[in-house]
Parts: C-alpha cells; structure tokens; sequence
C-alpha cells in the first residue's frame, strides 16, 4: 500500500512543476499592469516606475521565477497586494471556507442524487426513471450563479425563510476558535449552539446552489451502474434466494455499483472546488474561490499562483484519497495491487 | 436487427443505404421507447432552425435602442419585453440562438479535434506520445477549471473565440483520456491488422479506420460539451469576460439581468435563462439518447 | 399529520410577513440590543489598507482613514434648499487645532491641548510634523495630492513648540490651506507607529496599514480585508461632538441585487453602492431615505485623443458632440440621477462656475454635416473603450453612443477593459475614444482645468490636450486666485471654459449624483467632497 501511494505522490510531481510554471506564465500574460493599479489614480509614469520596483515587478521574467521558487521552497507564497497579508496565511484562513461549503453541498448532493439514481434503476424506463432524469439534468442546466440568485431572490428577498447572504455567518454572530476552520465543527466543539444554528442557516442556500449543480452527474452514474449490478449473476441468485428486494438493493446491488460512483465524486469534488467561485461571489462568501477571483481580476499575481498550487495539491490529495478508497471498497483491486 | 425486423430492405438496395435506413430505424425505435430523448431531438431540431432562420424573421432589430420604451413587461409589441436600453428581448434571444450554438459547435468541434485527435495518437502509439499526452492532460486537469478558462480568457482577450478556446482546454483532458481509453482496445483488432497488412501508414490508419470507430462514443460526450460550452460562457459574463456589447447572447443577457431581479423586471433574465436552460437541458437529454442509439449495451 | 400542520402555518406565517418590511432574523435578545446601536453599511468592495499615505490604498479605505483619523481643519456644513448637509468648501472648521493664523506666506496652527491619541498619547506638533514630512515623501497618490496645494518640503513643517506648528508657504497657491482639510495630512501617532515600525520601514506603513494609529473619532476594532470592517467609538475624542452611534460594522457583500434585498428586509442600514434603477425604485416605494447629491467638481465625459487622427480635427470632435444621445443616456442610464451638462442655451454666456453645461445635443443632421466639412462624409472606423470596473454605467453609455455615432458612419468597436487595466490604457493616452469621469477634492474650477485640459499633460489629461491659449488661461486662473484679484479670476476662467467648450477635447455628458439609501430611523448623513461615509454625524433612531 505505502508502495503504491509513494508511486503515486511520485508521479504527481511532475504535473505540481507543470502547474507552477504554467500559472506563473499565464499571470505574467494578463493584460493589466499591476504596478500601475497599485500605485492609484494619480500616478506619474515616475510613480509607477517607483511602485513596480517596490513590488519587485521591473525584474526579468527568469528572476521572477527564480525568487518565486526559492519562496515555494521555504513556504513562502508571496504577499497579496490587495489584503496586504501573507498568501499562505490568506489561503490558510479562506480554504476552510471553500471546503466547508463545497463538503456541504456534495453531501446535500448525494444525499438526494444516489436515491434518485437508485429509484430510477430500479424502476428503469418508467416514468420514475424519466422524471429523475429531468429533474437531474435540470439543475445542472442553469448557470450557477443564476441558480443562486433565483434561491435568494425566492427564499430570502421574498419569503424570508433563509438568512440575509452576509456570508459564513451574520453580522452579529463572531467566529468560533479555531480548531479545523469549519464553523460547524468548531462551534460544536466550542459548545456554542447559537454560532452552529447561525453558521448552519448561512450554510443552507449556497450548499443547496452547489447541489442542484453537482445532482446531474452523481446520479447519472449511480443510475448507470445501478444498472450494470443489477443485471449481474449475484443480484439474479439473490433475488433467487427469496432475499427481500431492500436486502438485494441496498446491500449487494448498491454496494458493489458504488465504485464508479466513488470515482465520479472525486471528479465532481474538484470540478466544485473551482467552480464555486462564482457562488461565493453571489453569496459573498470568504472562500478561496471569490479571492483568487478578486486578484486575478486585479492582476494580483501571488494569490493566483497560491491559489492554483493549493487546489492542484489538494486534487491529488484527493485523487490518492479515492484510490486507497477503492482499496477499501473493492477487495478486488487490493489484491490485485 | 431492424432490417430482419422490418424485412423492407430487399437484396438490391445498396449497402450504404442499408446501413442508413437500418440506423434510422433503430433511431425511431430508440425514441419511442424512451420519449424525454424524442423530446430533446425535437427541441435541437428548433435551436437549430432558430440558429439559421431565426434572425431574419425576428421582428425587431436586436441592437437598436429605444429608450422610452426600456423596461417594459412582456406585452404583444415585445412578446418578452425590453430590456434596460429599449431593446426587444425576444429579438435578442432568437438572434442569439445562432451565436450560441456557434460557441458550443465550435468548441466541441475544436475539442475534439485537439483532444480527440492527440487521445487516439496516445492510446495508438503508446511510448512517449502516450506520456506526454498524459502529462499535458493531468496538469491541466490539476487547474480548477474555471479559473483556468478566466485566466485564458482574461489573458487573451474576450472575444468570442477566446472563449471558445478556453473552453476546448479545460475539455481537453477529459476527451483525450476517453478517446486513449477507444484507441487502446482497438488497438491490435482485426480490422486494424487488415488495414496494416494491406499497406497503409500507420497514421492512415489512425485517421481513416480509428477515428471514425471512436465517433459514437465521443459524440454522446460531445453533446454534453456542448451544453457546457454554453454555461462556461455565461459564467464568464458575469465576472465581465463574456463576449463584447451589444452582441445578444444568453450567457451575457442572464448575467445583466440577474442584476433586475429584485427590483420585479424579471423578464430581462427570465427568457434568455429559459432559452438557455431548454438549450443546456436539450444538449444533455440528447448525448443519452445517442448512447442509447449508438451502444445499446451501454444503455442507461 | 404534526409535520403537515407545522408546514402549514409555517407557509403562512412566513408569507404574511414576507411582503412587508419584516423585522431582521433575530436569535436572541442580546442580539437585538447589539442590533439597535450598531450601524451596518453593506458595500460592493472594501478597504485593502487603512492607511490612505499606504501603497496603493484603495477608495474605501479612505473611508477607513477619514473617520478614524484627524486633521488640522475640517469643513464647516452648510445646509441645502433640500436639506442635505454638504460640506462648506470656504468655510474651514478647527478640528485638532483650536487655532488658524495665516499670514502672508505662512499659517500657524495651535493645537488643542487636550487632544489625546487613541491610546492615550497627547496629540503634539511633533506628532503633526511627521504626519506631513510621511505624506510629502511617501509618493504616490498622498504625495501628489499635497503638490496640488503646494505642500511639498518637509522644510515647510516647523515646529514652534509643543502645541504650534507653522507651514510655511512655497509659492502663494489658494489651494494650500483647503489642501490640509482633505483626507491626505491626516494627524498620525508617530510614537506608536515608530515603535512598531520595521528597520526598513521608518514610516511604518506595514503597521499604519493594519492598524488604525491615530485621534480620531473611530478606531477599527477589527479587519477581515474583503469581509468586514468593525468600528468602534472613541470615547476619549476631543475634536467635536462625541457620535451617537457607539460601533459601526461594515460588510462587503459583491451583489448588487443582494444589497438591495438587504436594505429592502431591514437587514442593513446603509448602502450607497446600488445602481441608479435601485436608487429611483426604492425612492419611489418609500420604504427608505435616499439622498443624492452631485459630485462635487465631477464630470463623466466622452474623451478624444487629439493626437490620434480623425480626432485631431476639431471639426470631428464637434461632430462627435453632436452625436451622443445625452437624453437617452440621462433617462436610460441614469434613471435621472445626474445633473445634465448639455443642452445649455446657445449663446448664453458662459457662468464663473464649474461644472457647467455646454450648448451641444443631439443633432443628427449637424452631426453630418461637421463630418463632412471635416473631410469625413463616409465616417471611419475606431474603438470606443470603457472601464469594466464601472460596467454598469460605462457600458449602456457605450452601446447607446455607438448606435447613435454609427448614423453619422462612424463605426465604433465596444472595447471593455478590465478595472485593473484601465489606469494602464489611460496613462499610456493611445485610447482614441473612450468614456471616463473626472473629480478633484478640491472643488475650484481652475484645479478642475489645471488637471485635466492643461499642457503639462498630467495623467488625467486623457486627451493629450495641448493648446498654449489654454495653458495661458489656467495659468492667470491660478495667479489671480492666489493673490484675490477676482475681476482677473472671472475673465480667465471664462476664457478656458470657453475654449474649451469650442475645441471639445472630452465632452461633458453629466454631472453624477452620489446616492445613499438608508433605513428611515437613519439621520445625520453628510456629504463630503470625498463622497464617503462620515460616521461622526450618523444618529440612529
């Protein structure tokens, strides 16, 4: 097992250089002129000059890099010029964010796509099994942001049921201590049920936002290999055996049609983690997302660069994390492996 | 199947007539069976009428502003209002049909031709190829994609072909592994050997005898780009990358009038949101209603 | 059955109430006591320093800046026909000082004797010194925005003793005393700054850009740069009237659309971040206060570099000016919240004031014919560029002046540039054509002119305007102003509006209103030349 995750981790280190060097040369690409944003209104071409020197920017492109790796290699990922702090303590506080609300929508998301897939295997080719497909692909068939802003124009501007989108938490609930960045898990540990209440609610539109995206495919694929597994020689002896329909559906057929379901979730978890970006804009939520966003817009480059490094580390943390879970559920490729 | 079925092809109808016809068959069959899929069809066949005919039977110009008239609710003159500048919203959605479905042909297509074509050279040849297709995969992979797309974009300029392009590379990856995964089956087949023995280059055989044989699969992924490609272009217009004023489309028409909403002028982001989501909904019911047609084994 | 009846009078509770201005969610009750004295501002974006002397401090933070520091001066109030208070430009207020001498080249200051720091220090003219020696060398926007009164030596800042400090002029300019009450010479701790400053930061601006350092009536309580601003009341200000409202919380909320739900539902205060349509509607409706007020020495213009061909013909830019659809743009973009600087009477003489309209509107048919004694009968092709940054405004403007220049031929190109490019293009003058507005803080129309239409070719000469005639008005302008002679003053000013109204480098569309939207128990608003929020004045009911 150490074997193979070592292989792994070896492999992806090759891609990790590609990134870094591919985001360092697509920031230096873009069009504005950092220099010339910061130094403001009334710049003098003279200013601009002083300001891009401050900022390291009048050096050629090979030093850039060289100062930027020599920073990789002690931690360091440069300073962000429009909150004015470290980006590694920038990322440090705003990952937790992202991941505490991209969690909760895959969780909102499975927890209504797989009975969906289920239902509509199980019933396949009646209008069940049509109706769950609909209802599926229609989440998936609006632009996020616009999902979102129809959930709070219904459920906050008009009835009033969701909390006002301030964010991770309203204007008058303060922050738990930090344990694991997750106001949910946080304030439970604190044992202050007012902050989780206020936390949760925050919690529920932009999660719902992010499941109605993540539905289609998560049930797609349960459906599909549903399917498959319920057509297999062990379902058929199972159901020969007088085994109650429940027993043949939960634990042999869905257990064994979860692998390619768990492969979709890895999929489907980092293509959130990137495109939650535009929730957290509409929801102004802290996340990573609307940071990277609000620098790249700005010609910021460090946060961009951190940014893009944090989520390619973390996309193959996750793609190791799923393999070793295949090894869990699949005795099959343990033992090949 | 069909033809045995049917029994009205007859000894002298020509092969690929028969080939046809028997597709055919299988298509309406499949359809019958499965009428959401119908349904998306009928629904891509109006996008695409409304893609070639639509602008020239709309009846008011799409970019001509009239300002006293800006803003009005969907009455008979203007069957889904105007919009902030006077502009008849119904004008603009069916005149953007046709740029929207330029953006999603022409980025699968693209796609396809990178993605698929460095894919099946991958899972072909094997060697370095396959390691260098499989880096370039796997580190634009590691991007979170929609960043990536702003980025490109953002660098590039927001013109309608930088976004086409940037949504063909963050796709990249995905056709490249599907189309690997077709090569490398088909890699020692028979009819691959055939075409061997009978002398053809290894690169011909590539184009004329895999590529082809790769088709189905892909484009049942295609149809699922497509309607992608559209909310790439929509979620691009809403941070300021979509495409240049005045040019209608969806994605841009959403994007600006999701900021009308509270105030009651819902018209302004409703019917092209609508327009977009039948056409999203459409591209997606559709890529299952090929996989029925062209793998009934692989059915869902 | 419990669940369906719980729904159902949950469903009907909630939409009884849902169409009325519902009372904010509330947990508990000590929330609702933190509730009725905090003020709670949502805008789109929020400070990224709150030091204005900083690098590349952003607008907001000069919110930030203004209510948590003091200056020397600050401007009386006057009140208006419709009762807004507005800050008197001629009529300065002791603030930190308690006592203005201005002699022939010099003015002296004493300083209250009272004044403390907010962390207990005594405000001394050292203190005050190195406050204005750090804005003069700092570069940047705070350097130049003090050479605009003549602030520019640390030679200048004499200190006399304890509580006196002197400023000696350079040159005499009207604009040096005015120049002290802008956000920029700010009264700075040098103490604490000092102490916490780094080796190879002796101004401190590392520390002056977390941390707020100075006498004023706020202090920030805590700062989560793109999330909120927490302000807390000084209860030890000396320089005026203690503020009614005790702590100030400011959140960054990106949408637009959810800004006005907020304000709609009760669950902000005060917004001043929405577009013109909000504004009108939530006028109408009631349910709110806004005000607006026009900027102060403000202008969004349509610019031409003259330089670039066919620009650099007169007759082109006249025709041009007569071309833009102004009335569409004041009913269609602006919801009629901007004061009109077009369509004056032709041949009405020119008024001592700016902004002022010109006598240019649309005329088509004049258009045309401009065009053609310009030698351009068939039109021409360019760009038309606008700062995304502002796309709500900048861009209807744009689509609508495209479709109106196009009737005359000439095509333009809508070319959107993102807001932190826009400063780039602009300085490098290649924009042929492109939408833009203009204010200074010091509201003289000479200043106004000096920047943006003077020879010197400032960065905000856009236009690349050079004309010898003009620099020679605006010289006389500044001349007269400095030693009073007022029949000279009038004269020159007439000349360059005049002139500038007959070559038409930029042409003046509007002058903007800036808008507040607050709850109804909300008074006390002032506008200020910087147009930011002033919290000392705000009272909430």
């Amino acid at each position: 097992m150490t074997k193979q995750i070592l292989r792994r981790l070896a492999t992806a280190i090759p891609t990790l250089i590609g990134v870094v060097i591919v985001t360092f040369l697509l920031t230096r690409v873009l069009p504005g002129d950092t220099a010339s944003y910061f130094a403001g209104p009334a710049a003098t071409p003279q200013a601009i000059d002083e300001v891009r020197k401050k900022l390291g920017l009048d050096r050629s492109l090979p030093a850039q890099f060289v100062s930027y790796v020599q920073g990789l290699a002690t931690g360091d990922l440069g300073s962000s010029l429009s909150t004015g702090q470290p980006v590694v303590k920038d990322i440090e506080t705003r990952l937790p964010a992202s991941a505490e609300l991209t969690l909760a929508g895959l969780i909102l998301a499975l927890a209504i796509a797989i009975p969906l897939g289920i239902l509509a295997a199980v019933r396949q080719g009646s209008w069940i099994d049509h109706l769950c497909r609909v209802i599926a692909t229609a989440g998936v068939s609006l632009p996020v942001f616009f999902s979102g802003l129809l959930l709070v124009y219904v459920f906050y501007y008009h009835l009033g049921w969701a909390p006002a989108p301030l964010g991770r938490l309203d204007a008058f609930s303060s922050a738990p201590d930090t344990v694991t960045g997750f106001y949910l898990i946080d304030s439970l540990i604190a044992r202050d049920f007012d902050t989780f209440r206020a936390a949760a609610a925050q919690l529920v539109l932009p999660a719902t936002t992010l499941a109605l995206f993540a539905l289609a495919s998560i049930a797609r694929m349960t459906r599909a290999s549903m399917l498959a597994a319920l057509a297999s020689e062990f379902v058929r002896t199972a159901k020969a055996s007088g085994l109650s329909p429940r027993t043949v559906i939960v634990t042999y057929a869905f257990r064994n049609a979860l692998l390619p379901v768990v492969t979709t979730l890895g999929m489907v978890f980092s293509f959130l983690l990137g495109a939650n970006v535009l929730v957290e804009k509409v929801f102004a939520w802290p996340g990573i997302g609307s940071y990277a966003v609000e620098a790249l817009i700005k010609s910021d480059f460090a946060p961009v660069q951190g940014f893009v490094l944090a989520m390619a580390i973390l996309y193959v943390m996750l793609n190791l994390l799923i393999d070793m879970l295949y090894g869990v559920i699949d005795p099959r490729v343990r033992l090949e492996a | 199947m069909s033809a045995l079925e049917t029994g009205t092809v007859t000894k002298t109808t020509p092969g690929f007539l028969r080939g046809a016809s028997a597709t055919l068959r299988h298509a309406r069959y499949t359809f019958a069976e499965n009428p959401v899929s119908g349904f998306a069809f009928g629904l891509f066949v109006l996008l695409i009428l409304c893609a070639i005919v639509g602008p020239s039977l709309v009846p008011h110009n799409p970019l001509v502003s009239d300002t006293a008239a800006a803003l009005n609710a969907p009455s008979l003159r203007h069957l889904f209002g105007t919009d902030q500048l006077g502009r008849d919203i119904f004008s603009r959605v069916v005149v953007a049909a046709r740029l929207d479905m330029a953006i999603a042909f022409f980025s699968v297509a693209l796609v396809f031709a990178m993605g698929g074509v460095a894919g099946i050279a991958a899972g072909f040849f094997g060697g370095w190829i396959d390691q260098v297709v499989g880096r370039v995969a796997d580190t634009i992979m590691a991007f979170p994609l929609f960043v990536l797309a702003m980025g490109i974009v953002a660098a590039l300029g927001n013109t309608v072909t930088n976004i086409v392009i940037a949504t063909a590379i963050i796709n990249f990856p995905l056709y490249a592994r599907i189309a690997r995964a077709e090569a490398n089956i088909r890699r020692d087949a028979g009819f691959v050997q055939a075409a061997r023995l009978t002398g053809n280059s290894e690169i011909r055989i590539l184009l004329t005898q895999i590529l082809p044989n790769i088709m189905p699969i892909m484009m049942v992924q295609m149809s699922l780009t497509m309607g992608y490609a559209i909310l790439n272009a929509a979620g691009l217009s809403f941070i300021g990358l979509g495409v240049r004023p005045p040019t209608p489309e969806w994605g841009i028409m959403v994007a600006e009038g999701a900021a009308f909403i509270v105030s009651g002028d819902w018209w302004i982001a409703f019917f092209p949101g609508l327009a977009l989501m039948l056409a999203v909904f459409c591209f997606n019911l559709l890529g299952d209603g090929l996989r029925d047609i062209v793998d009934p084994q692989r059915r869902t | 059955m419990q669940r369906r009846d719980f729904l159902k009078s949950a469903v009907v509770g909630t939409l009884a109430s849902g169409t009325s201005i519902a009372a904010p969610a509330i947990w508990s009750p000590a929330k609702a006591d933190a509730r009725a004295e905090t003020l709670l501002i949502v805008s789109e974006s929020g400070p990224n320093n709150l030091d204005i002397q900083g690098v590349g401090t952003n607008v907001p933070g000069y919110e930030a800046n203004w209510n948590c520091y003091d200056r020397l001066i600050t401007h009386e109030m006057k009140t208006l026909s419709d009762g807004t208070q507005y800050y008197d430009r001629d009529h300065f207020k002791l603030e930190l000082a308690e006592d203005m001498k201005i002699d022939d080249m010099s003015v002296t200051f004493k300083l209250r004797k009272d004044a403390t720091f907010q962390d207990g220090a005594p405000v001394t003219a050292a203190d005050v010194k190195w406050s204005l020696d750090r804005a003069v060398t700092v570069g940047g926007f705070p350097t130049f925005q003090m050479k605009a009164g003549s602030l520019e030596k640390p030679e200048q800042f004499v200190v006399v003793d304890d509580h006196t400090i002197r400023i000696d002029f350079l040159r005499k300019d009207r604009l040096t005393v005015p120049d002290l009450a802008v956000i920029v010479p700010c009264v700075i701790n040098a103490g604490l700054v000092k102490k916490n400053a780094a080796a190879n930061d002796p101004w401190g601006l590392e520390y002056t850009k977390q941390n707020t350092a100075g006498s004023g009536a706020y202090k920030v309580a805590k700062w989560t740069p793109d999330t909120e601003v927490v302000f807390e009341r000084n209860e030890t200000w000396k320089s005026g009237p203690l503020p009614k409202i005790r702590r100030i919380i400011w959140r960054m909320v990106p949408d637009a659309g959810n800004r006005r739900a907020l304000l709609e539902r009760g669950d902000a205060d005060v917004s001043y971040d929405l577009p013109n349509k909000d504004f009108v509607d939530l006028r109408n409706s009631g349910k709110l206060s806004i005000i607006s007020t026009p900027y102060s020495n403000g202008i969004q213009y349509i610019g031409m570099n003259v330089t670039k061909p066919p620009f650099d013909n007169v007759k082109v830019r006249q025709a041009v000016a007569c071309a833009i659809p102004y009335q569409k743009i004041m009913d269609a973009v602006l919801f009629g919240l901007a004061k009109p600087m077009f369509g004056a009477a032709p041949g009405a003489p020119i008024e001592i004031a700016w902004p002022q309209p010109h006598s240019y509107n649309t005329d088509i048919a004049k258009a045309k014919q401009l065009m053609a004694e310009a030698g351009y009968p068939n039109g021409f092709e360019t760009t038309i560029s606008f700062d995304l940054g502002f796309a709500v405004v900048n861009e209807p403007i744009c689509v609508l002046t495209q479709e109106s220049l196009a009737q005359i031929g000439i095509n333009a190109t809508i070319n959107k540039i993102p807001g932190a490019n826009w400063r780039t293009e602009l300085n490098k003058k290649v924009m042929p054509l492109y939408t833009n507005v203009f204010s200074g803080w010091l509201n003289y129309p000479e200043y106004f002119f000096y920047w943006c239409y003077d020879g010197d070719n400032s960065v905000f000469n856009t236009m690349s305007y050079q004309s010898k005639e003009m620099d020679g008005y605006i010289d006389g302008a500044r001349k007269a102003a400095a030693i009073g002679d007022t029949a000279a003053y009038d004269q020159d000013v007439k000349d360059f509006v005049g002139l500038a109204f007959k070559d038409m480098p930029r042409v003046p569309l509007y002058q903007p209103y800036v808008n507040v939207a607050m709850q109804k128990n909300i008074t006390g608003y002032q506008y200020w030349f910087h147009r930011r929020l002033d919290y000392r004045a705000m009272v909430k009911a």
